[in-house]
């Protein structure tokens, strides 16, 4: 009997935060369903009444039903039947309870049967999955795909489409990679062609490593333009499964999330509608989509990072050596106290980023209905540029912290934790692809350093620095100031070279630079309210401080030349 | 063949048992209710989910709880509605207090007679007092046929209401005609989860007295305007009871004593795998009457 919702009070300081009130009236648009739906919020304080009590009973599924189905997941995964993917037992069952609840559609709109909630109300449901059973938690964040043709679709697709992911629990899935196409998506090579005779479009090809590949509804990225071979080719394209146009050649026998169904499918003669505007594929609609997978993981990551956590601690206190439990030993309550801010820092990161994607996505919907006014229009522009910056450093920040976690609390258990015995094994495997799959932490640090370069991070660092923090933090706030000096410091040194290479020796090193005081000002702020969150600030901050001191040093001690020894391993055969 | 049906589901709060802390007693040896929190009790979810079911398979067919309490025993008819019902009735009065399992099924007899159902569903007992009386009682009270420890009710067969029972030796198949009351195990498949949608359209539910302690004035207007938001309260007069019949003065049973049990055993003991310690324990537990 375990609710995941009502066991972590981190989730009702996201729900209370002060962006939220904003949000729910954007997203309401004025309670205006209140009259026409019989589970529309009439106000404010009824919507977040709303959103704990279908959090609730989310927390209570993913306490007791996902959560201990994950062992047999893991051990079961899914197989491939006549060409179809048959997840586990435990997968379906717990599709099936989410799918009873009428979960499904979470943040949809009203009119295609979805419960309407904020973007934030996903990303906690997303997290208390991810907590119960890291792979499942794939099939349910895939309604990331939903979003996007809430997003980008004509009224008539969404129609066809959005009220079967509400109403019948569809699932979905996302069909970039293929075999010679991984993060280089400029070279997908599956064809779409229009037929006049059948009037639809038709895919042909192979794609690989597609999570929940057998999924009701896929987003299909394919080249339309023939002869083309960059990005301005490729459309996006959406399959419907009763079609029967594809098979299910393999599933990929992985490390963990083994029960994720991961495919290589092989379309022919598919038929498929495209989604929004032709050329658009990859430049508008896969970019969306990635975002929104990339809050996914942030999301995942973090969930997993809470139960690895929970693994340690309940382990630290239970095994006894040398008379006593093992968490007191300095040695072991230090891993504990810093996998917890580690936990604590990934969580403020994940609402912060989702409540900034939200408002300026917010926004572009409105502005489909009305004109914005001037003010809008600039509020808009800066939370989607912040969201920008904050979702690449989320997704790099919680997938390298989750390893941590989770391999910090393997190490608690010792030689038990390398059994198959204890749930931190398979964690410690789940863990290992978030910070490789929807953009390695390499591909992160490109897509953020250009805001270590405009300043967008350096900005928001002084913007934060403005808030009126409680006296507990006045000397972490000091120690936060000697860091952002060092940072805009380390950045200028490197920016100064002018060589483009030499920036992205570097840029890591600054990407991670500004996480760690960006992620220690969230703590600070959240301090105000908890003296649990002050700790996780104190620590975080000191140890933040400390390893930025080490990358100001490398930075400020290495020369372009010195890049020459690095580049030698190149010869090396 | 009858197709559509009416059901009542007798249903109770109870408190959680399952997760006593140090003070889940008083020191007089009665239940410390402030100190557990209050819960459907886990049989009756059970047995929602049969009635539930047969709503789903049956068209036209109508769910509602009846369950007797204080004015919080109102939770047990929300999580209904959450959960699908068509709502229900609160049976509450002080005049109800103190009644035992007589008494409580005289009082939900009276209740059903006014419901009228053909068909009512109680889980088989309740986790505070282990009874298993109330719904028996029930039945014999309107003088209607009975099916205990269900396991599932399987549809009509012809005119007759085919339930299987889980036994101590096995499992047994009774066909019965209506109006009728079976009572389910625990064995049962638990109840569906809470929909939410159900649970925004109905969390501002409320009985009347409920009403009168709110002050929001939304909220207020809304349960006038969203009728189905309204859940009937029953006192003794709305039911023709007897009040002789009811709480103290309607409840023959008497509790002669209460024991404080306190468990001794402290330590685990090892036994090698050998004939003769296997031996040894066997003597131990028969002499014990452990076994045996």
């Amino acid at each position: 009997m375990a609710n995941f919702f009502q066991d972590n009070k981190d989730f009702q300081y996201h729900l209370n935060h002060p962006l939220m009130k904003k949000i729910v009236e954007l997203r309401e648009r004025g309670f205006r369903d209140k009259d026409v739906y019989d589970y529309a919020p009439v106000d404010y304080e009824d919507a977040v009444d709303s959103y704990n009590r279908v959090l609730d009973v989310m927390g209570e599924i993913c306490g007791d039903v996902i959560a201990p189905n994950a062992e047999s997941v893991d051990h079961e995964g899914p197989k491939v039947v006549n060409d179809r993917v048959i997840y586990a037992a435990g997968t379906q069952a717990n599709h099936e309870a989410l799918a009873r609840a009428g979960l499904y559609g979470i943040s949809l709109p009203r009119q295609y049967g979805g419960l309407n909630f904020p973007l934030t109300c996903f990303v906690m449901s997303n997290e208390m999955v991810a907590r119960a059973d890291v792979g499942f938690e794939n099939i349910w964040g895939l309604q990331d795909c939903a979003e996007t043709l809430n997003e980008f679709a004509s009224e008539e697709l969404k129609r066809e489409y959005l009220p079967r992911v509400c109403n019948e629990a569809a699932t979905c899935a996302m069909d970039l990679t293929e075999p010679d196409a991984g993060s280089d998506l400029q070279a997908v090579m599956l064809k779409a062609h229009w037929d006049e005779e059948k009037q639809t479009w038709l895919l042909n090809g192979v794609k690989r490593f597609i999570t929940n590949g057998d999924g009701d509804i896929s987003l299909v990225l394919a080249r339309s333009e023939e002869g083309t071979t960059d990005a301005r080719g490729l459309s996006m394209f959406v399959y419907d499964k009763k079609h029967g146009a594809t098979k299910v050649r393999r599933i990929e026998n992985k490390m963990g999330i083994k029960g994720s169904p991961t495919c290589e499918l092989v379309f022919t003669n598919a038929p498929a509608q495209l989604v929004g505007d032709r050329k658009m594929g990859l430049i508008k609609y896969v970019m969306a989509l990635m975002n929104a997978a990339r809050l996914g993981i942030g999301a995942q990551s973090t969930g997993l990072s809470e139960a690895a956590y929970r693994e340690g601690l309940k382990y630290a206190h239970e095994r006894q050596q040398f008379g006593k439990p093992i968490i007191e030993f300095p040695a072991v309550y230090e891993m504990l106290a810093t996998m917890k801010s580690k936990l604590h820092a990934s969580r403020a990161m994940l609402y912060e980023t989702a409540r900034f994607v939200e408002v300026y996505k917010l926004y572009e919907a409105i502005a489909k209905e009305r004109k914005l006014e001037p003010a809008e229009r600039a509020e808009m522009k800066a939370y989607s540029r912040l969201a920008d910056a904050f979702t690449p450093l989320l997704k790099l920040m919680s997938s390298e912290y989750c390893n941590q976690v989770a391999y910090d609390a393997l190490q608690i258990h010792g030689g038990s934790g390398f059994m198959k015995d204890y749930p931190i094994e398979r964690l410690y495997r789940d863990a290992r692809i978030t910070n490789i799959y929807e953009g390695t932490s390499q591909l992160q640090v490109v897509a953020a350093i250009r805001h270590v370069t405009t300043g967008t991070y350096l900005n928001q660092m002084m913007e934060y620095e403005k808030t009126d923090f409680c006296p507990e933090v006045a000397d972490l706030l000091k120690t936060q100031i000697k860091m952002r000096e060092d940072y805009a410091a380390a950045v200028e040194a490197v920016v100064s070279k002018g060589d483009g290479e030499y920036l992205d020796f570097h840029a890591r090193r600054l990407v991670e630079m500004a996480g760690h005081i960006i992620l220690g000002y969230l703590l600070m702020i959240q301090g105000g309210s908890d003296e649990d969150y002050r700790r996780s600030a104190e620590i975080y901050v000191k140890a933040g401080y400390a390893k930025n001191r080490e990358r100001y040093e490398y930075i400020m001690n290495l020369s372009t030349e010195d890049l020459d020894a690095f580049k030698m391993v190149k010869e090396d055969c | 063949m009858k197709k559509s049906l009416k059901i009542v589901v007798l249903a109770k709060q109870v408190p959680d048992t399952r997760n006593v802390g140090k003070d889940a007693m008083k020191a007089d040896g009665t239940v410390n209710r402030a100190a557990l929190p209050a819960i459907f009790n886990p049989e009756d979810l059970n047995a929602l989910e049969q009635a539930l079911r047969l709503k789903d398979r049956y068209e036209g067919t109508t769910v509602h709880i009846l369950t007797m309490g204080p004015s919080r025993a109102a939770d047990i008819i929300r999580e209904g509605m959450f959960r699908g019902t068509d709502g229900g009735v609160l049976l509450t009065d002080r005049k109800f207090a103190g009644s035992d399992t007589l008494a409580t099924s005289y009082a939900l007899s009276c209740a059903v007679r006014k419901l009228d159902p053909d068909l009512i569903i109680a889980g088989r007992q309740a986790i505070d007092g282990d009874t298993a009386q109330v719904g028996p009682q029930v039945a014999e009270k309107l003088g209607w046929p009975q099916i205990t420890y269900a396991e599932e009710i399987m549809g009509f067969e012809r005119d007759e209401l085919v339930v299987k029972r889980r036994l101590e030796q096995g499992i047994e198949v009774a066909a019965c005609p209506l109006p009728l009351v079976v009572t389910v195990n625990g064995s049962a498949p638990e109840c569906r989860p809470r929909h939410a949608k159900l649970v925004m359209k109905y969390k501002h539910a409320k009985t009347l007295s409920e009403v009168q302690e709110k002050t929001e004035d939304y909220y207020l207007s809304l349960c006038e305007t969203r009728k189905y938001l309204a859940i009937p309260e029953w006192g003794v007069a709305d039911v023709d009871a007897d009040p002789e019949q009811l709480g103290l003065s309607g409840s023959p049973t008497k509790v002669k004593k209460i024991e404080n049990v306190v468990f001794q055993a402290k330590e685990a003991k090892r036994l090698s795998a050998s004939d003769a310690d296997m031996d040894a324990l066997m003597a131990e537990l028969i002499a014990s009457h452990t076994l045996g």
